[in-house]
């Protein structure tokens, strides 16, 4: 018996490299688990400006990317973020080397822009001049931390399908999740029609510049998506998409009351919670009530939708432990407790390099842990082609 | 299963109404093929069965429409999704989601079946259509065959009793469409699924069919016995012409059935066809028309046309065929210039520079290409309007191409003047008076209003439009990309005929084409391509009898005997004296 299992294990091995890692078989995390990780890690990276725990957290985010994302389409976008957030430092600093540069009297002035003088009514905001160090150099922190904030997002998109995400909703959010589903299949289909039909107008001779040309694309395009569409929405409405189920009228009424004044509490909860001047129980107790009525109302519109799903993502332990390794991250980078508080906020003035706090750093490891903690990606056996 | 009681349909602002008075019961476990024109109201009528017609499209329904017992005019659509299945033309268009596992999901989803349930449905249906090694696909990488294998599966899940289907294999090689249907008919059979079928080809189709339901255009339906309803309708695919013509009956619908009667037609017949399966206009004396050597198409790792050589001569019809994803497309766009092309030369009679190294203008005064979705290049309000935007655009770029003064002689004109017997070239008419787009319109298909909205027009129309826009410019070679598709068989013969004067003037054409009945009649030269490379390249006589999967029907039935038409036959039969 045993014989035969350590003649079959190697075969299977070789089959799956990606399973032999831990003898752990591939799956697919759940999406919320990547979703809630990312956040944390955003929340942290939001929590400091300190260059070394900032590069801490892209390098986390890196690896981990790296290590758990399958081969499907959308998760080959995270060099797309990568760009972006490099955009974005490049975007800040360009900004402020041209508009503000206020200069304090211990700064270090790195070079003079041709200073552009405003008139009076526009005062305020000075265009050129000369332009500091520090100035570059906190351009660039908050650059980085943007950047940082975009990649944790990027990578959660990466890292769990984004349909798969909007399954997950309650089932009274059902039609808000397929319609973004399916906005999101046109922006792929109408970039292919448009290819199409600019290859297919150089047949007629035309070139592909000028009025005309938009015309001439525009129009063919846009046919052909309102056919589409509307054959798409033939085709769900014959398979079934929106059965009302069992509610009647008056549980539909009741559930849309709640939600809106669900939505209400929530808005007067926020507004309490954001302004100094309203009591801080105020705010608390409209964001409960608020949360309350909501969870009400979906609870009663989800019971009306009759629906199943097909092989919903299981949460487990390794669910368990990639979002605790986030939330690890948040709450010491929260806490500001068991380190210096200011480390996270090096100052800039007088000029030095940044101490690199304990703590924090050491909680940021921790959310590298999820790569471990995942299980590996399921190899999609010819999905690319 | 399906009852249409008196049913009628009128939609809003029409003058007339599409269906009246239609009477017709479908029973539990049969095949009804609905044959008909386009136009005539098979869409409408199949949309009629799951409540889409009216519900969905708007109108009004008199009568009455029983789907499993349930009055279409009081339940959706999508309460009629557990009794009837629907599986339309363009299986790409009505996806949800976007692996294949998924969409078979889908419906099963919107029905809250149990996920166990779910689970074992699923790898049935898989399996019942044999695509259980597609299960993690993306949808939009599959092949048109397997897209609409998923498409049918995606409404069996649900465990309908009534499936309809609205042309699915329109756009299919004949492999693929074997598959299909060879899909549906195991539901026929095995599962006792009533399934309604709409379909232009039915040659494929009515061997299987248990009824036909004909719809003249005038809005009724007949429908009975396939063989009965088959010979009243006009439309008969050549198996029932060539049982009419050899006095069979009853008249056989299938090849199988054909062949068992035929050792005597096969006797009677001489073993060399007396006249060829078309009248070839090719000139051989002539330098060829078109001359392309190793082309190579590629997109990134993907070899799409791989060292193809192509010569085309004047006034010779070429039908290039191969399976979906096989590079005809991808051929046809690099052989014409706008299309990508990696390696390879293509020179055109007359022409001193590779139309792909010319602008477009004056590329496709060379070469005309009609793509598979003629409609991108429609853009305009009215058929006047785009007649008269071609004749500018044939005009520009006649200006254009004289002040280069390229030695290009205005080909179709030179070949008019071949045909009318004056051989040689005429100086004087090299540059002059252009045909306007709207007489060669006129021509190919004459009687469309010029004041109609160019996507008003039936699809057969809508190619004739494309195709006198492209003619406008005059090229000696045209292309045509899958110009058969969605075509009723009056298209098609409306086609023939058009292709068949076009090369008589002197026109090199090539059509890409999965219908073997059309490249039979309208096609002197068969090309077939396989992976990217040419695998059978020969006259049509013989490339076409030689493989069973691009054989037309009359020469299955007549095989070993290199005939491809019924009018072949006919030919041969008739000057037979009596003995």
């Amino acid at each position: 018996m045993s014989a035969v299992t350590g003649q079959a294990l190697p075969a299977a091995r070789r089959r799956h490299p990606a399973a032999s890692g831990g003898g752990r078989l591939p799956r697919a995390l759940h999406p919320v688990a990547w979703w809630i990780w990312a956040c944390a890690l955003a929340t942290a990276a939001s929590r400091t400006s300190n260059p070394l725990l900032l590069l801490l957290i892209f390098a986390v985010v890196g690896v981990v990317v790296t290590a758990r994302r399958t081969d499907a389409p959308w998760a080959r976008g995270y060099r797309f973020y990568l760009g972006m957030a490099l955009a974005v430092i490049a975007i800040r600093i360009l900004f402020r080397v041209v508009f503000e540069s206020g200069v304090s009297p211990g700064d270090l002035i790195v070079f003079r822009l041709p200073s552009i003088p405003t008139p009076a009514w526009y005062a305020g905001v000075q265009i050129g001049g000369p332009v500091s160090l520090q100035a570059i150099l906190s351009a660039t922190l908050d650059g980085a931390r943007l950047a940082c904030l975009l990649c944790c997002v990027g990578a959660a998109n990466t890292l769990a399908n984004p349909k798969r995400a909007l399954r997950v909703l309650p089932g009274a959010l059902y039609e808000l999740g397929v319609a973004v589903t399916v906005a999101l299949s046109v922006a792929p289909q109408l970039v292919e029609s448009v290819q199409r039909v600019r290859r297919a107008r150089r047949l007629r001779g035309a070139g592909g510049r000028g009025l005309r040309a938009l015309r001439a694309i525009a129009i063919p395009v846009l046919h052909d998506s309102l056919e589409r569409s509307l054959r798409l929405a033939a085709g769900m409405d014959s398979r079934g998409y929106g059965r009302t189920g069992s509610a009647t009228a008056a549980s539909r009424r009741l559930t849309a009351t709640l939600m809106l004044a669900g939505l209400a509490g929530l808005c007067i909860g926020a507004y309490g919670l954001l302004d100094t001047t309203v009591p801080r129980a105020a705010g608390l107790g409209g964001f409960a009530a608020g949360s309350a009525l909501c969870v009400a109302g979906l609870a009663l519109g989800g019971r009306r939708v009759s629906r199943s799903r097909y092989r919903p993502d299981p949460w487990r332990w390794p669910e368990w432990a990639v979002v605790g390794c986030g939330l690890a991250t948040a709450v010491a980078l929260c806490l500001n407790a068991g380190y210096n508080p200011a480390a996270l906020n090096p100052g800039l003035s007088p000029l030095q390099w940044p101490s690199l706090p304990l703590l924090p750093a050491a909680a940021i490891l921790v959310a590298a842990l999820a790569a471990l903690a995942a299980p590996p990606p399921p190899t999609a056996i010819g999905a690319g082609r | 299963m399906i009852h249409f009681d008196h049913a009628g349909v009128q939609y809003d602002g029409a003058a007339a109404p599409v269906l009246r008075d239609v009477r017709l019961r479908v029973e539990e476990g049969e095949l009804c093929l609905v044959i008909g024109h386009t136009g005539s109201g098979k869409s409408t009528l199949l949309a009629a069965i799951n409540g889409l017609v009216p519900h969905f499209t708007g109108g009004t329904l008199t009568g009455r429409v029983l789907a499993g017992g349930r009055d279409t005019a009081r339940f959706r659509p999508r309460e009629l999704a557990d009794v009837v299945g629907m599986v339309g033309q363009d299986p790409l268009a009505g996806f949800v989601t976007d692996t294949v596992e998924e969409e078979l999901a889908y419906t099963m989803e919107q029905l809250a079946i149990d996920p166990a349930a779910m689970r074992a449905r699923l790898e049935e249906t898989l399996d019942l259509l044999g695509i259980a090694e597609l299960r993690h696909r993306a949808l939009r990488t599959l092949s048109g065959g397997q897209q609409q294998r998923v498409a049918i599966g995606a409404a069996l899940t649900a465990h309908p009793r009534i499936l309809v289907l609205d042309e699915p294999t329109s756009a299919l090689d004949p492999a693929s469409a074997e598959d299909v249907l060879a899909a549906i008919t195991r539901l026929v059979h095995d599962l006792g699924v009533t399934v309604v079928l709409a379909e232009h080809r039915l040659e494929r189709v009515l061997p299987y069919a248990d009824r036909v339901a004909w719809l003249p255009g005038d809005g009724t339906v007949t429908a009975g016995d396939p063989a009965a309803v088959v010979s009243q309708a006009g439309v008969v695919p050549p198996v029932v012409e060539l049982g009419r013509l050899a006095g069979w009956d009853p008249l056989p619908l299938s090849v199988r059935d054909a062949r068992r009667r035929a050792p005597t037609l096969r006797s009677q017949l001489p073993g060399t066809p007396p006249v060829a399966h078309r009248c070839a206009h090719t000139d051989r004396d002539a330098p060829p028309a078109l001359t392309a050597r190793g082309i190579v198409v590629r997109y990134g790792p993907l070899i799409a046309v791989r060292g193809v050589d192509l010569t085309l001569r004047r006034g010779e019809s070429t039908a290039l065929m191969g399976r979906n994803g096989s590079g005809k497309s991808s051929l046809l766009w690099a052989v014409q210039g706008s299309g990508r092309r990696s390696a390879g030369r293509v020179s055109v009679a007359g022409a001193a520079a590779d139309p792909a190294d010319l602008p477009p203008a004056a590329a496709r005064r060379l070469v005309g290409l009609v793509p598979q979705t003629p409609a991108d290049l429609l853009y305009l309000d009215t058929v006047a309007a785009e007649l008269a935007q071609a004749d500018r655009d044939a005009h520009d770029a006649r200006d254009a191409h004289n002040a280069r003064d390229v030695h290009n002689a205005r080909d179709v004109h030179d070949a008019r003047d071949r045909s009318a017997g004056a051989r040689g070239r005429n100086a004087a008419d090299g540059r002059g008076e252009a045909v306007t787009a709207r007489a060669i319109l006129d021509d190919i298909a004459p009687g469309i209003s010029p004041g109609m909205h160019p996507r008003d027009l039936s699809a057969g129309q809508q190619l004739a439009l494309v195709l006198a826009v492209q003619l406008a410019a005059a090229p000696a070679v045209i292309l045509l990309d899958e110009p058969t598709r969605g075509l009723d068989y009056q298209a098609k013969a409306g086609l023939t005929a058009v292709l068949d004067r076009l090369a008589a003037r002197g026109h090199a054409i090539v059509v890409a084409t999965h219908d073997v009945e059309f490249a039979a009649r309208a096609c002197d030269r068969v090309i077939v391509m396989a992976e990217g490379e040419i695998v059978t390249d020969g006259p049509a006589a013989t490339a076409l009898t030689a493989s069973p999967t691009f054989a037309p029907q009359v020469a299955k039935i007549l095989a070993p005997l290199p005939y491809l038409t019924v009018a072949q036959v006919a030919a041969a039969l008739d000057p037979v004296p009596a003995p």
